[in-house]
């Protein structure tokens, strides 16, 4: 109970915290604008050409607003020695860990939501026809990430070049995920029912379960480092 | 002074590569005691400070919080131990209420809103319990974290330059709450650059220079003068 309590209040601090800013938010929001625009202006109007993109642009604007989120995600705890706080806690620091991965997760969950809104939109294209499929495929996806994400945030949150660190050790890791979540939403996007790909979904979802607990069993050490 | 000492520090030596910060540095701080642990920058306090706190490792000797030692019970070390260090652990778009409660559930301490609401009036800090942290001042800031302590009733403080960037007013306030706290048995350690201020509730102080203890003496009849002439000989030695 202890522990999930624990859990639970670093999620709430983070979205608490978020609420009242909306820093991150703000920031992902135009950035996610921005990002449609370009993929706007390259693509054009061809429907063909767009068709065979679209997962592609897709998993592109949720992983570079992903980059632009995760990588703040310990700013916070930087400003007035937080982190030390965190360190000095008593108990399994995994605790804190999942509670920042949950809360990684809310926000670019949502972030991904008005993304998939402003693509319907931009793209006068229909992504509302497979809503529980493309939800899955997507929620697969976005654990995974959020999960090496947070635990990546954590590592070079002390470094100094870790705007340049951080993108650079995370997506070689992301690899899997990414490509496992591109396919399964290009399959989702044609209409394919979720049988049909299941080997990606089975490669995401080991992709998670690999992630989560790497980051459960070693966020204690990178806090200690 | 008869009580058991809550801070043993023996033999303490810190490198960083080959530079030497701290080296043979002994010193004890019994409960019901508070020691100002004065010295130059640069010294080595902080370091010290932060071995104690368990953020840094010794590189030979012994350093025990509580009678644990930092190196190999440091969970142990960290339940006993409270650390104001120059941060103060704040989330500037929480409210005081919402830091407490944070810091209170994550380190399993009384987290009902009564105790939450008593440690917030026992730092006069119940009047902006509602305001979000980035509007008060740093004295206020500074009593927020002391609230976590007023929760948690450590036996051991340890306290980095608690009165820096304080105003008169509050320093006497924080002078009067650490001599609180050292009348309920709590052993602080801490170190000041504030003659007036930091030694007002100091038993002892001990001087740092050049990463050792040059000087280790009772307050008892010293005035300030002593203190400072003191301070500028080891100062002046160990630079």
């Amino acid at each position: 109970m202890s522990y999930a309590r624990r859990t639970w209040i670093v999620l709430w601090k983070d979205l608490l915290s978020e609420r009242r800013s909306k820093e991150a938010l703000n920031a992902l929001f135009f950035f996610a604008l921005l990002l449609l625009f370009l993929f706007q202006f390259a693509l054009g109007d061809e429907r063909e050409r767009l068709t065979a993109a679209l997962p592609g642009l897709l998993w592109l604007g949720f992983i570079l607003s992903g980059l632009v989120g995760l990588g703040r995600a310990f700013l916070a705890e930087r400003e007035h020695d937080c982190w030390e706080g965190l360190l000095l806690a008593p108990g399994d620091k995994s605790a804190i860990y999942l509670g920042k991965v949950a809360g990684n997760l809310l926000l670019m969950l949502l972030v991904e939501a008005i993304l998939l809104v402003l693509f319907a939109v931009f793209f006068n294209i229909d992504l509302a026809a497979h809503p529980l499929r493309l939800t899955v495929v997507i929620g697969l996806g976005t654990i995974g990430f959020a999960a090496v994400g947070t635990l990546f945030a954590a590592m070079t949150a002390h470094v100094r070049a870790r705007e340049l660190l951080f993108p650079v050790l995370l997506l070689p890791v992301q690899v899997p995920v990414l490509l496992g979540a591109v396919k399964a939403t290009e399959a989702v996007l044609l209409g394919e029912p979720l049988g049909a790909v299941g080997h990606w979904l089975g490669l995401l979802a080991a992709a998670d379960a690999i992630y989560l607990t790497t980051g459960v069993l070693t966020f204690d050490a990178i806090l200690e480092a | 002074m008869t009580a058991h000492p809550l801070i043993q520090v023996i033999g303490l030596r810190k490198a960083f590569g080959g530079h030497v910060v701290l080296d043979d540095v002994s010193l004890e701080v019994r409960a019901g005691e508070a020691v100002a642990l004065l010295g130059p920058n640069g010294a080595g306090k902080t370091t010290l400070l932060r071995i104690l706190a368990t953020l840094l490792r010794p590189s030979r000797g012994v350093a025990r919080v509580a009678g644990y030692d930092c190196l190999r019970q440091a969970e142990r070390v960290r339940a006993h131990m409270g650390l104001l260090a120059h941060g103060a652990w704040v989330y500037e778009d929480l409210t005081p209420f919402e830091n407490l409660k944070f810091w209170a559930t994550l380190g399993g301490l009384p987290h009902g809103r009564d105790a939450l609401n008593g440690a917030l009036a026992a730092v006069e800090l119940d009047r902006v319990a509602d305001e979000r942290v980035r509007t008060l001042s740093l004295g206020m800031k500074r009593r927020l974290a002391l609230a976590r302590f007023v929760l948690a009733r450590p036996p051991v403080l340890l306290l980095d330059e608690p009165f820096a960037g304080i105003d008169q007013r509050a320093g006497k306030w924080l002078d009067g709450h650490l001599g609180a706290f050292k009348a309920a048995g709590s052993a602080i350690l801490m170190t000041t650059h504030s003659f007036g201020r930091g030694l007002g509730v100091a038993d002892r102080i001990a001087i740092l220079a050049a990463g050792r203890v040059a000087h280790d003496t009772p307050l008892g009849a010293l005035t300030l003068d002593d203190v400072r002439r003191l301070y500028e000989l080891h100062a002046e030695d160990g630079a």
